[in-house]
């Protein structure tokens, strides 16, 4: 079995991301072009999609995918989703079994629903999906939550991002909003939970960074019952948003300025509002600040948002065109599927690009 | 028949012009002028190298005392000393600055990273590095108004914060035990460094008014000069129970120390003693330290910090959640080896904890009890150099207290005689002859210069961390490693060996 006995990523990648404004779907194969162009950020060492609106029949439904390293470890935590959730449908994830990577986990998906007799005015729905991920992720060995939101999920393994998708079969898959992720790790084992992209809920993260800040951040998220459980630091930011954006409330933007702050010789000379609002943010959430070399790329169902650190550390490039959003490591990805972009610009270091979906789906 | 021998030998080479200097220097009385020479009275010699430093035939040199004892891991020649000492005279032996006993120095175990290739330093010369620091209570989270055209308000109220431009702030020393030009000069640097002093528990002397916003008061047992102008007429107050030098130990300034200007500030008749019982009389359990907090923010009116500070003692992580849970803003833990004008000898070298894993204990409780946002912490005791800083503020410190590093700048050799008021450097005492050897300009020179050096390799390391900003060093102790240390000293200072 593989230990995840890391504590810290250390790697270079290559990530992008692909919304559609108006909710219109996008298959699977488009950003696997993209990621594909990018081949050479990668070492074959890890490749991940996440995927927004791919389960319109069950967007009711917390959508988990999980991988196991073995049967037994699978029953097991099947028994305890069991006992804590109700299980509307249990399947294998479609995969292309003639594809051989190192380590192949057992891939199934469960769609599940809260039972209301376990929420008290203290524990929100969310509150609780989040502490049953944290308990697989910790206590149950061989075990890992890909990903727990609604009408969405993450495809992720060992590999070239563009063997992974055909692994996946991604072709079949319809979303209105997809990031992508190839991995070029310098030090972790071929373990399939270490691939990005990393989710809670329905966020998601694809990094390509590293984070010198990781020791506080994650020791920050401890304090409110989070558990860092993984290979790699990139978690933390998952963390870090569901704790800012859900459980605290923040403004999307103010969660982000937190993440990438402005300097305070930049903040001493805004406005008044502005000035206190930032002052008060880097105060009471320096410990959110990530600090060291970034560019990542954050999803949730309404919204994609891509962000570098303050100096702008790491490549990132912003497109438009139509109803459609891009964001990637380097432009030529974003070429590969969109020729003529209406516009093209790379955001200044710590500047959020954001995208949202202006339709209910 | 003396017992005791010299402990150092003086020495007067013939270089010497006779210009007798030495004598005038010398405030332990070691010279005198016997019509032709100097005369040396070896037995008075403390080591303070005031007298070296200021012979203008560079004629003297202070040597070991060349007696030796007969070997011995037991019985060493300092305790031998003691023991003569004490039968001498049946006192107790008194001391003054940290302890110096050859206990580890943990600062010493524990190495910085660096980033290579995978992760790209930075360099402080071309890109802006932060080191802005607040002090105070912070809430757990923040409230905004907003609205869709992107005008936003925060809507949370911040309690009271004290800005710093560094995380070295110095140290409480109390106008008494520290001469006034002391205090003039901390307070000078302060404000150039946009820092904070503390004036210790011996009342503000009115010179330091104007650097008020610079000013921490302090409020000790002894309640020195304490009223309603004195808490109104700073950056922020702290209650004083302990001190890392001699935890739990009052304080006991000698009447012939208590001038008319420090009986002004300490509020008590001149040349009476002024004694700072060893618990506060009105302290007797958290609770009563928690209405004196409140105290203390009524008459403040909630605009100012109100700081406790502890000696680092066995069960510190324990009773620094007690002392947050009371309301303390800001709590300061000092640790053994803290700088002391006058304590027990056996107490300053026998009692406490070193601050290295004070502060990883209490930082690490306080986490863990979700209360870590409610108090800012300092460290302080023995801190050296900016990699103990830095060190600090790995392990969690929000800042760090600096009393003798900065008395070093201004002179003091550590001779450990502050307790005696006779300090050749003008620091420990109050006779004008003396104290008139501190120049307040050049000192107030010296300290900022110590701290903006300081700053300055602060910034290095940081760049080399891959790291632009203080607080992504603060509690961050993955950036440290143990070199030298077994799993229990690992684990009580939450970091991992050098290697892995
Ligand atoms: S000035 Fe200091 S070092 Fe020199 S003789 Fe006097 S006590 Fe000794
Ligand atoms: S302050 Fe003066 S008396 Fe005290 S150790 Fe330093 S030099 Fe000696």
């Amino acid at each position: 079995m593989i230990e995840p006995l890391f504590s810290k990523d250390i790697s270079g990648c290559a990530i992008v991301g692909i919304i559609n404004t108006k909710g219109k779907p996008i298959k699977g194969d488009v950003i696997t072009e993209a990621i594909s162009v990018m081949h050479e950020r990668s070492n074959g060492l890890g490749g991940g999609f996440a995927a927004y609106g791919i389960y319109p029949e069950y967007k009711e439904y917390y959508a988990f995918h999980i991988m196991f390293l073995d049967e037994g470890i699978k029953e097991s935590v099947e028994a305890y989703l069991q006992e804590k959730m109700v299980l509307v449908k249990s399947e294998d994830i479609p995969i292309r079994k003639k594809m051989s990577f190192l380590n192949t986990p057992i891939l199934w998906r469960y769609f599940l629903e809260v039972p209301q007799s376990k929420l008290t005015p203290k524990i929100t729905e969310e509150d609780y999906v989040v502490s049953i991920v944290m308990n697989i992720n910790k206590r149950f060995k061989g075990a890992f939550v890909f990903s727990s939101g609604k009408n969405m999920g993450v495809f992720k393994g060992v590999g070239y991002p563009e063997d992974i998708s055909r692994f996946y079969r991604l072709e079949e898959y319809e979303g209105y909003l997809w990031t992508a992720h190839g991995r070029f790790p310098t030090n972790t084992p071929g373990w399939w939970g270490g691939a990005h992209p990393f989710a809670l809920l329905d966020w998601s993260v694809v990094h390509n960074g590293e984070i010198s800040s990781y020791g506080i951040n994650k020791r920050y998220v401890e304090t409110f019952g989070y558990e860092c459980s993984l290979l790699t630091d990139t978690e933390v930011i998952v963390c870090l948003l569901d704790l800012m954006i859900r459980r605290h409330r923040l403004p999307i933007d103010i969660a982000l300025n937190a993440l990438a702050p402005p300097f305070w010789s930049e903040i001493d000379s805004m406005e008044k509002n502005m000035r206190e609002a930032l002052t008060a943010l880097r105060i009471v959430y320096g410990s959110a600040l990530l600090n060291g070399p970034f560019s990542i790329i954050i999803a949730n169902s309404e919204s994609m948002i891509g962000l570098t650190d303050r100096i702008m550390l790491r490549p990132f490039v912003a497109a438009k065109k139509d109803d459609f959003v891009y964001m990637a490591s380097e432009e030529a990805a974003i070429r590969e599927i969109c020729p003529e972009p209406d516009a093209v610009w790379s955001p200044k270091g710590g500047e959020p690009v954001v995208a949202r979906l202006e339709v209910q789906i | 028949m003396n017992f005791s021998y010299p402990e150092f030998l003086v020495k007067v080479s013939e270089n010497c012009i006779k210009c007798r200097r030495c004598i005038k220097e010398c405030s332990f009385g070691v010279f005198s002028w016997d019509g032709e020479k100097i005369k040396i009275n070896h037995e008075k010699c403390v080591a303070c190298h005031r007298c070296a430093a200021c012979c203008p035939a560079s004629a003297i040199t202070i040597l070991k005392y060349p007696v030796s004892f007969k070997e011995n891991h037991l019985w060493t020649e300092e305790i031998l000393r003691d023991i003569k000492k004490q039968a001498d005279t049946g006192g107790k032996i008194l001391t003054g600055c940290g302890n110096d006993k050859p206990y580890p120095v943990l600062w010493d175990k524990m190495l910085i990273d660096a980033c290579q290739v995978t992760n790209p330093s930075i360099d402080p010369l071309r890109e802006p590095m932060e080191l802005r620091t607040y002090l105070g209570k912070k809430p757990e989270k923040l409230e905004f108004w907003h609205d869709k055209s992107g005008e936003i308000k925060l809507t949370t109220v911040m309690e009271p914060q004290i800005k710093l431009e560094t995380p070295v702030i110095f140290a409480g020393m109390s106008y008494g035990a520290v001469s006034l030009n002391v205090h003039l000069i901390l307070a000078r640097a302060a404000k150039e460094l946009g820092t904070i002093m503390n004036t210790g528990e011996g009342g503000l002397p009115q010179e330091l008014l104007p650097y008020k916003d610079h000013i921490v008061v302090q409020i000790a047992s002894g309640r020195f000069g304490v009223n309603l102008e004195y808490l109104n007429s700073c950056a922020a107050i702290e209650i004083k129970i302990g001190q890392g030098a001699k935890p739990g130990i009052g304080g006991h300034l000698p009447g012939e120390k208590v001038t008319e200007e420090i009986s002004r500030t300490r509020m008590i008749p001149a040349g009476t003693d002024a004694i700072s019982p060893a618990p506060h009389h009105d302290i007797y359990s958290i609770e009563d330290l928690r209405q004196l907090i409140y105290a203390i923010k009524e008459a403040t009116r909630y605009r100012k910090p109100v700081g406790v500070k502890i000696a680092a003692v066995h069960n510190v992580a324990a009773i620094a959640s007690g002392v947050v849970r009371a309301g303390a803003d800001i709590i300061t833990i000092d640790g053994f080896r803290g700088g002391t004008g006058a304590s027990p000898k056996v107490i300053r070298d026998h009692a406490g904890l070193p601050i290295e894993i004070a502060l990883a204990r209490v930082d690490e409780q306080l986490r863990k009890e979700g209360i870590r946002h409610l108090a800012s912490i300092v460290a302080s005791g023995g801190i050296r150099s900016s990699a103990d800083v830095l060190k600090a503020i790995a392990l969690g410190a929000d800042a760090v207290a600096i009393g003798t590093a900065a008395l070093i700048a201004l002179g003091c050799h550590l001779c450990q005689k502050c307790y005696t008021g006779l300090c050749a450097w003008g620091i420990t005492t109050q006779k004008p002859e003396l104290t008139r050897r501190l120049n307040v300009e050049e000192g107030a020179l010296r300290v900022t210069n110590l701290v903006k050096a300081w700053n300055l390799e602060i910034k290095e390391i940081l760049g080399a961390l891959g790291i632009n900003s203080i607080e992504s060093l603060r509690g961050n102790r993955e950036r440290l490693r143990g070199i030298d240390l077994d799993e229990v000293y690992l684990d009580v200072l939450g970091i991992k060996p050098a290697g892995r």
